[in-house]
C-alpha cells in the first residue's frame, strides 16, 4: 500500500501546478476585463478578399 | 415622408441628408468616417453591427495642448526611444464594432503598434511610434473617426493605478485548499476500521493540516483585522465571531491531530473561509465604466492658452495660470477659472454646473465663472483667481468631501453580528461551567465545539448575495450603486430632497408660450427667416417651433451680438432680442427667459421658455410623500414656483436660489430629523450629494461628467424611484428571513456542540449545507421580491 505517497504526492502536484497557473493569469490581468477577449476572439475568423482567393487556388476542384 | 437613417451612426436623417455611394449620411462627418472606413478595407465595421458609428467631433484646435511636451509626458503611461503608451478613456465606446475597429486602428495609421480595448472600462491602449505620429495625432485621428477621446485634469501626471487583484489571490488560495482538504478527509468521514486507513490517517491529517495553512494565515487575514479594528473601536462587527470561529478551529483541530484524537475540522475550515471570500467576491461588483468619486478635476481641461504681453500664445497646464494672466478661450472649451470677460461675445453652457442647458449671454465686462463652456467664438479673459480658489472649485475644500459616509454607518451584518456575538459567549460559557461540573473531560471539547458550530458563516453570507444581487437587478432597471451598503441607507430614507434644474426637468427647452399681439403670417415668415441666420441656442429652439412657415429671402439683417436680430423685408423691420434690444422694459425679466419681438409697429409680444419637466415626476412625489418628507432646492429664482406647487403635493418644501455651499447648509437641516436622499446632476449639487446620507446623481447620458455620489441613474429610471426605495427595504427584510433560517442551522448544529458529540463529518455537512441554502434562499428570493414588486408597479 505504500503507493499511496506516490499516488498521493502525484494528485498534489497536478493541483499545484494548476493552482499557480491560475495565480499566473490573476498576475498577467487575465480577470481584469472578462468581456472584451470574448467579443475579440469573434474577430479572428474575418475573410479578406485574399484569403478567400488562397483557399480557391489551393482546392481546385470546388 | 420616407424616414431616413443614417448608414454610419443610425440617426434620423432629416432634410438635409447626404447621398454617397449608395448610402444615407445624416452629416458631412459621417460621411467622412465612411469613406475612411471604406478607404482603408475596414468596411467590416458595419458588418458586425449595422449603424455603429458615432459621428466626428468638430472642433480640432482644443487638443493644442498637447504640443506641449511637458504635458503629453505626464499623460503617457510609457515613453522610451521613440515609442510610446497612451491610455485614454472614450466614452463613445458601445459596441462590438467599436471593439474590432480600435483594435484595427493600425490600418489607418501604419505608425500605431497596438491597440487594445478594455470594452467595461471603455478605455484603449495604444502603444505607437513616435517617428510619424504623435499623441495629439492619434487624438485627432480618434476624435475624426468618432471616438473622441476624453482628456481632463484628472488624466493629469497620475500614476499608473495598481489593480487590486487579492481578493482573487485569496480565493483561489481557499478554493484550492477546500478541494484538497475535502478530497483528504473523505475516507475519515466513514470511519471504517480498516487496516490501511489507520495506517495512512497521520498522512493524511498532516497533509490537510499543511493545507489549511496558507488560508488561516494568509485568505482570513482580513478578517482578523475588521475583528480587531472593530475591537479596538469598541464595535462587536460580524467579523469578531468569525475571526474567533476561524481560530478555534484551527486551533482545535491541530491539537486533534497532534494528540491524535480526531481528523479535525480542516474542511469544514476551509469551506468556511472560501465561501466567506465567495461572498465577498459577488458583493464586489462595480461598474467599471462608471465613476462615483469625480469632483471638479476630471472635468476641467487640462492645459489652456495664455497670452502673453507680447502677444504670443503658449499652451500651459491650469496649474499655472496665476492672477492677472490673459488666456483665450476656444469654442466648446471650459473655462477653468474665474475671470473678467476682456473680448469676444460670450455664450456660456452652465450645465455641468447648474443643469440649466440655456446658455447665458455675457459681453465685455462681464464676470465668468469656471465651470462653464463657451458654445462658439474665441473669448480673452483676465484671470481674477486661480484654479483651486475659483467660486466653484472652492466648494472641495469643504471637510465634507474627505468623509467617509460608510464607515459610520452600521450595517445591518453588523448590528446583528454584535447580539449574536454575546449569544454564543454566554451559550459557550454556560455550557462548559455545565460540562466542568458534570465531566471537566469533555468541558473543552464543548467549549470549542460551540464556538466553531455557531461561526456564523451563513449569517456572513446573506447580505452580500441578497444586496449583491439587488444590486445587479437595479443596474439593470437602469440605477447603478456605488457599493451594496448604499441599498441599506436607501432603506432608511426619512426625508428626500431633488434639484430641479436637469434633475426634474429635461435638459432641451420645453415648450414655448407666446403672450402679446397676434403675429401676421407675413411677420412669421420674416421672423423664421431672420432667425435661420443666427446660431444662438434660443434662436434654434424658436425656429424649430416655425416650422409650417416659408423661408423668405432678408433685404437686410444684422446681428447684435449679446442682444438680438433685426432683419427687413418688403419694407418692413423686425427685431428679436433681449426686452432692452426691442426697445422695452421687461416686467418681470428675472423670472423668465424670453425673446422679445418688435416691428415698425412696436413691441408685439414675447416668447417664453418654459422648463419641462420629465415625465412622471408628479407620480413620483405623491408616491413618495406617503412614507417621507419632501423638498426641492433649486439654484434657480423663483420662476417655477407656481407651477411646482401645482405639480407636485402638498407639504412639499420649495427652496430657490440656493448656492452650492447653501444647498450643503440646506442639507444638514434636514439630516436633524432623520435620514437624507438627496437627488441631483450637477457640479454645484455636488456638495450637497457628499454630505446627504445618500447621492444621486442624475443623468441622460450616464457616461457624461456626473460628480462625485453613491448612485447613478438614468434618468427614464427617475420615476421608478419609489420601486428602488422599495426594493432595497424588501431586501432587508429578506436579509433578516436568511438571518433566521441560519438561526435554526445553528440551534441543530449547538444541540450537537452543547451535548458534546460534533464529529468533524457533522460539521463537515452542517457547514456547507448551511452555506449553499442561505445563498440560494438570497438570491432566488431577490429575484422573486423584484419580479413581484414589478408586476405590481404595473398594476398601479
Amino acid at each position: 500500500m505504500s503507493v499511496i505517497y506516490v499516488l498521493l504526492t502525484i494528485s498534489i502536484c497536478v493541483a499545484i501546478v494548476f493552482f499557480i497557473a491560475f495565480l499566473l493569469s490573476v498576475r498577467a490581468g487575465q480577470y481584469d476585463d472578462a468581456y472584451t477577449p470574448s467579443v475579440r476572439m469573434l474577430f479572428e475568423d474575418e475573410v479578406t478578399p485574399q484569403s478567400s482567393d488562397e483557399v480557391a487556388k489551393s482546392n481546385p476542384k470546388i | 415622408m420616407e424616414n431616413r437613417v443614417c448608414y454610419h451612426c443610425g440617426d434620423t436623417c432629416g432634410k438635409h441628408s447626404i447621398y454617397h455611394d449608395g448610402k444615407d449620411f445624416c452629416c458631412h462627418g459621417c460621411k467622412t468616417v465612411y469613406s475612411i472606413f471604406t478607404e482603408n478595407g475596414l468596411d467590416q465595421f458595419y458588418e458586425l453591427e449595422a449603424r455603429a458609428g458615432s459621428s466626428p467631433f468638430e472642433n480640432q484646435e482644443k487638443y493644442e495642448f498637447l504640443d506641449n511636451q511637458e504635458i503629453v509626458s505626464k499623460l503617457v503611461s510609457f515613453n522610451e526611444d521613440e515609442i510610446q503608451v497612451v491610455e485614454l478613456s472614450i466614452p463613445t465606446i458601445h459596441c462590438s464594432s467599436c471593439i474590432w475597429l480600435l483594435e484595427n486602428l493600425n490600418r489607418l495609421h501604419p505608425s500605431i503598434i497596438n491597440s487594445q480595448v478594455d470594452f467595461p472600462k471603455k478605455r484603449i491602449r495604444v502603444t505607437y511610434n513616435l517617428n510619424d505620429i504623435s499623441l495629439k495625432t492619434l487624438v485627432l485621428l480618434l476624435g475624426s473617426i468618432g471616438y473622441e477621446p476624453y482628456i481632463s485634469l484628472e488624466d493629469y501626471g497620475k500614476k499608473a493605478k495598481t489593480v487590486d487583484r487579492s481578493l482573487l489571490y485569496r480565493l483561489g488560495v481557499a478554493g484550492f485548499a477546500f478541494g484538497n482538504v475535502m478530497l483528504l478527509s473523505f475516507p475519515e468521514y466513514f470511519e471504517v476500521e480498516e487496516f490501511w486507513l489507520d495506517q495512512y490517517k497521520v498522512v493524511f491529517r498532516w497533509l490537510m493540516f499543511a493545507f489549511s495553512l496558507p488560508v488561516v494565515f494568509y485568505a482570513a487575514k482580513d478578517y482578523y483585522k475588521s475583528a480587531l479594528s472593530g475591537l479596538r473601536s469598541k464595535i462587536l462587527n460580524i467579523d469578531v465571531p468569525i475571526a474567533l470561529g476561524i481560530t478555534i478551529l484551527f486551533l482545535r483541530s491541530t491539537i486533534d491531530i497532534i494528540g491524535g484524537w480526531g481528523s479535525g475540522f480542516f474542511d469544514s475550515l476551509t469551506g468556511l473561509v472560501f465561501f466567506l471570500l465567495l461572498g465577498r467576491f459577488f458583493q464586489q461588483k462595480t461598474y467599471a465604466f462608471l465613476s462615483f468619486e469625480r469632483d471638479y478635476r476630471s472635468y476641467f481641461p487640462i492645459a489652456v492658452t495664455r497670452v502673453s504681453k507680447e502677444g504670443v500664445e503658449e499652451n500651459i497646464p491650469i496649474h499655472e495660470i496665476n492672477k492677472g494672466d490673459q488666456i483665450l478661450i476656444r469654442s466648446q472649451e471650459i473655462i477653468p477659472v474665474d475671470g473678467i470677460l476682456q473680448r469676444g461675445n460670450a455664450q456660456i453652457d452652465y450645465s455641468f454646473v447648474t443643469g440649466e442647458s440655456r446658455p447665458v449671454a455675457k459681453t465685455a465686462g462681464d464676470i465668468l465663472y469656471a465651470g462653464g463652456k463657451q458654445l462658439t467664438g474665441i473669448l480673452e479673459l483676465a484671470v481674477l483667481k486661480p484654479v483651486s480658489q475659483s467660486y466653484l472649485t472652492q466648494l472641495w475644500s469643504n471637510s465634507v468631501f474627505d468623509k467617509d459616509k460608510s464607515s459610520a454607518f452600521q450595517t445591518l451584518t453588523d448590528s446583528i453580528g454584535k447580539r449574536f456575538t454575546i449569544a454564543v459567549l454566554t451559550i459557550a460559557t454556560l455550557a462548559t461551567t455545565f460540562w466542568l461540573l458534570y465531566d471537566a473531560s469533555l468541558a473543552l471539547n464543548v467549549f470549542t465545539a460551540v464556538l466553531i458550530i455557531a461561526c456564523p458563516c451563513a449569517i456572513a453570507l446573506a447580505a452580500p448575495f441578497t444586496l449583491g444581487n439587488a444590486l445587479r437587478i437595479m443596474g439593470k432597471q437602469g440605477f447603478y450603486l456605488k457599493d451594496t451598503k448604499v441599498i441599506e441607507r436607501l432603506a432608511k430614507i426619512d426625508v428626500a430632497v431633488f434639484d430641479k434644474t436637469g434633475t426634474l426637468t429635461t435638459s432641451d427647452v420645453g415648450h414655448i408660450d407666446y403672450e402679446g399681439m397676434e403675429l401676421t403670417s407675413l411677420e412669421k415668415d420674416i421672423l423664421k427667416s431672420t432667425l435661420r441666420a443666427s446660431n444662438h441656442p434660443l434662436s434654434r429652439s424658436l425656429y424649430g417651433l416655425l416650422q409650417e412657415n416659408d423661408i423668405v429671402t432678408l433685404d437686410e439683417f444684422h446681428e447684435k451680438q449679446g442682444s438680438g436680430l433685426e432683419s427687413r423685408y418688403a419694407e418692413r423691420m423686425l427685431r428679436v432680442g433681449s426686452s432692452s434690444y426691442v426697445g422695452t422694459v421687461s416686467k418681470d425679466f428675472q423670472e423668465d427667459t424670453a425673446v422679445y419681438i418688435s416691428t415698425d409697429e412696436g413691441v408685439k409680444g414675447r416668447f417664453v421658455l418654459k422648463n419641462q419637466y420629465r415625465e412622471g415626476i408628479a407620480h413620483l412625489f405623491s408616491n413618495l410623500k406617503k412614507t417621507m418628507r419632501l423638498a426641492v432646492l433649486s439654484g434657480d429664482n423663483a420662476g417655477e414656483k407656481e407651477t411646482l406647487k401645482k405639480m407636485l403635493p402638498k407639504g412639499t418644501e420649495l427652496l430657490f436660489q440656493r448656492k452650492p455651499e447653501e444647498k450643503l447648509e440646506d442639507i444638514k437641516q434636514f439630516q436633524e430629523n432623520g435620514k437624507v436622499l438627496m437627488v441631483g446632476d450637477g457640479l454645484n449639487d455636488a456638495g450637497a450629494l457628499a454630505q446627504s446620507d445618500v447621492g444621486i446623481a442624475v443623468s441622460d447620458n450616464i457616461n457624461v461628467f456626473l460628480p462625485a455620489c453613491d448612485g447613478i441613474m438614468e434618468a427614464a429610471a427617475l420615476p421608478d424611484l419609489t420601486w428602488f426605495i422599495d426594493l432595497s427595504k424588501r431586501s432587508l427584510g429578506l436579509i433578516k428571513a436568511c438571518f433566521a433560517l441560519s438561526l435554526c442551522y445553528n440551534i441543530v448544529g449547538l444541540y450537537f456542540a452543547v451535548t458534546g458529540q460534533l464529529q468533524p463529518v457533522i460539521a463537515a455537512i452542517l457547514m456547507p449545507l448551511s452555506s449553499i441554502s442561505i445563498v440560494a434562499f438570497a438570491t432566488l428570493g431577490t429575484n422573486y421580491l423584484a419580479r413581484k414588486s414589478r408586476r405590481f408597479k404595473k398594476l398601479i
